[in-house]
């Protein structure tokens, strides 16, 4: 349980459940915590969060498959969303995001060969007033240009110790 | 420039976030002491309804009558939820208010649950809002150590519990009933209305759901009164400031607070410094990707809910993304429309299998190979959706559709003719 769970988030979130009026409810949180700490959300986390919330894996799977933060399938260290909406299309998303294809050398959907980025869109970020942006795990990115990138992807790239 | 009257940015200072001290500085939770010592729960309900607040979350249904619906004098668990799902592609309002001012959101809901006598409330975050949702767990602790939130605020007979709730993507979420699903833990489809969620909310009990922006006008009115509210439009009709979120061609694609009403061509010159690189205005979204293009023949039209309805547009959320002259109308659609498109929940046909099969006309007429009885299968496919789907995610969407096809129909006959984008470099 432990690489799906740390047992101290386990525990509190368990005793959490117990009070809660719906712990349905908890879905989300849970998910997200399994994958905060596992990176992604395997079929066992699937099942241990129906056990935390006593509920079925299918009630947890109709959530973690309706989200697209939540990720059912392995991804990288780091997952780049990159924003494809209107603001950022009018400043130039779509050749940024042809440019991170080619930097790092896989299309949308894929993770580079190291294991450090995954790659894919996401609708507005709210960041429209620093078109374009982007999000990488839970940090903003606004103001991209090629060698804003560059930068960005070598900072992200050492702090993930790849 | 010219400055006007800062009300929900009045703390609004570049990288800083107010807390506490400096919110009740500028007169922070004076509106709840007031409500809460001099008035009762009606008296706030009628005061917000004389202000003529309209909903700032996209649909602009009056705040005082969306409160008359609820059944506050009827005891028993009750819900306030706050919508902080912002989604709408060029609009980041909710963003601002809660990077620089975040406790305006924890009074207006206070003061809200107050007047309609709910003891609980949720604000619903959305993922990508990390650092504002951070800044509400901070304000929210304040608030509570301070004895403005939890068990007899302000040692009156009022309590209120306020919880946070971060999401996990997906635009439907928005949606007022997609999100009641959502917070309670099944699939984010919108529900059938009636029953409307002042009757049937979260967990089948009565819940109030208003936005990020509309509870934070709340302490306002309060605090200085309906008439000071109602003055601070530029309009007869128009109610308060309004949260401007520019976007685009623009040379400051900021946002600002501005007198509701102000024209889009005062917007775009004063505020957001010009269309970008000397170019020409082409085209405008007023209020965010539901919203139905404005032209230049529009740019006098003041950015109110009733003025816009009558250029043939919507205020929505107030975000102004704007299109220089090189921009080809109908690559903007599709993005608008791809988008929509991809966030489609599913749950009804015309709006899981009619955006798709928009976006597969519209490629084809940008990429060369479209046909004239396309722009035909365009209205029929817009005839087809709008009003037939169970929320109003594939109507806003109908929105720019509209008028590309009413507006550019000759940018897209002259795609069909010249067998190729016109405008593509």
């Amino acid at each position: 349980m432990t690489d799906l769970l740390p047992q101290n988030i386990h525990d509190a979130l368990a005793a959490k459940a117990i009070e809660h009026l719906h712990p349905r409810e908890m879905i989300i949180e849970v998910l997200r915590a399994i994958q905060d700490h596992r990176g992604w959300v395997p079929d066992e986390g699937v099942e241990l969060a129906g056990q935390i919330l006593g509920l079925t894996p299918l009630q947890i799977e109709e959530i973690a498959t309706f989200y697209d933060k939540i990720y059912r399938q392995p991804v990288g260290k780091r997952v780049i969303h990159v924003c494809d909406s209107i603001a950022c299309w009018s400043r130039g998303a779509e050749n940024l995001y042809l440019y991170l294809q080619e930097t790092l050398g896989i299309s949308p959907g894929e993770t580079t060969q190291d294991g450090t980025f995954t790659l894919l869109p996401t609708c507005c970020l709210g960041l429209c007033g620093e078109a374009p942006a982007m999000m990488i795990g839970l940090k903003a990115y606004g103001r991209l240009t090629r060698e804003r990138i560059d930068e960005i992807l070598a900072t992200e790239r050492a702090e993930a110790g790849a | 420039m010219k400055q006007h009257e800062q009300v929900l940015f009045k703390n609004r200072s570049p990288g800083e976030t107010a807390f506490l001290e400096t919110y009740r500085k500028s007169g922070g939770y004076q509106g709840l002491e007031k409500a809460l010592t001099k008035m009762s729960p009606e008296q706030v309900r009628e005061e917000v309804k004389k202000s003529g607040l309209r909903g700032r979350g996209g649909a602009g249904f009056a705040t005082g009558m969306k409160w008359s619906f609820f059944p506050a004098d009827k005891p028993g668990e009750k819900y306030l939820v706050c919508n902080g799902d912002e989604m709408e592609p060029g609009t980041y309002k909710d963003r601002e208010i809660l990077m620089a001012d975040p406790h305006q959101l924890v009074e207006g809901m206070i003061i809200s649950a107050y007047a309609l006598q709910i003891p609980v409330g949720v604000i619903f975050i959305r993922y990508a809002y990390e650092q504002c949702s951070r800044n509400l767990e901070r304000a929210i602790a304040e608030a509570m150590e301070a004895g403005l939130l939890g068990k007899n605020i302000l040692k009156s007979d009022f309590s209120f519990e306020l919880h946070l709730h971060r999401s996990a993507g997906r635009y439907i979420c928005g949606e007022e009933t997609a999100l009641l699903n959502s917070l309670e833990g099944v699939r984010a489809n919108p529900r059938s209305k009636p029953p409307f969620p002042a009757q049937k909310g979260i967990f089948g009990k009565p819940t109030n759901v208003n936005n990020v922006e509309t509870f934070a006008n709340v302490q306002h009115i309060i605090a200085h009164g309906s008439a000071w509210f109602k003055n601070l439009a530029f309009t007869e009709s128009g109610s308060g400031t309004k949260l401007y979120c520019l976007s685009g061609h623009l040379e400051r694609p900021e946002c600002f607070e501005l007198p509701i009403g102000i024209s889009l061509g005062a917007v775009i010159e004063e505020y957001g410094g010009g269309v970008w690189r000397g170019r020409r205005f082409k085209a405008a979204l007023p209020g965010g990707a539901s919203t139905p293009y404005l032209t230049a023949e529009h740019l006098g039209v003041g950015l109110d809910f009733d003025p816009i309805e009558k250029a043939g547009s919507r205020l929505g959320t107030g975000a102004v993304t704007v299109f220089d002259e090189t921009t080809c109308m109908v690559a903007a659609t599709l993005n608008l429309n791809r988008f929509f498109a991809r966030e489609s929940c599913g749950w009804c046909t015309p709006c899981r299998d009619g955006l798709p099969f928009i976006n597969w006309l519209l490629e084809k007429i940008e990429n060369g190979q479209g046909e004239m009885g396309d722009i035909d299968m365009l209205r029929e496919q817009i005839r087809n959706i709008n009003g037939r789907t169970f929320c109003a995610l594939a109507m806003g969407a109908m929105g720019p559709m509209q008028s590309l096809v009413d507006l550019f129909e000759e940018e897209i006959i002259d795609h069909i003719k010249k067998r190729c984008c016109p405008l593509k470099t």
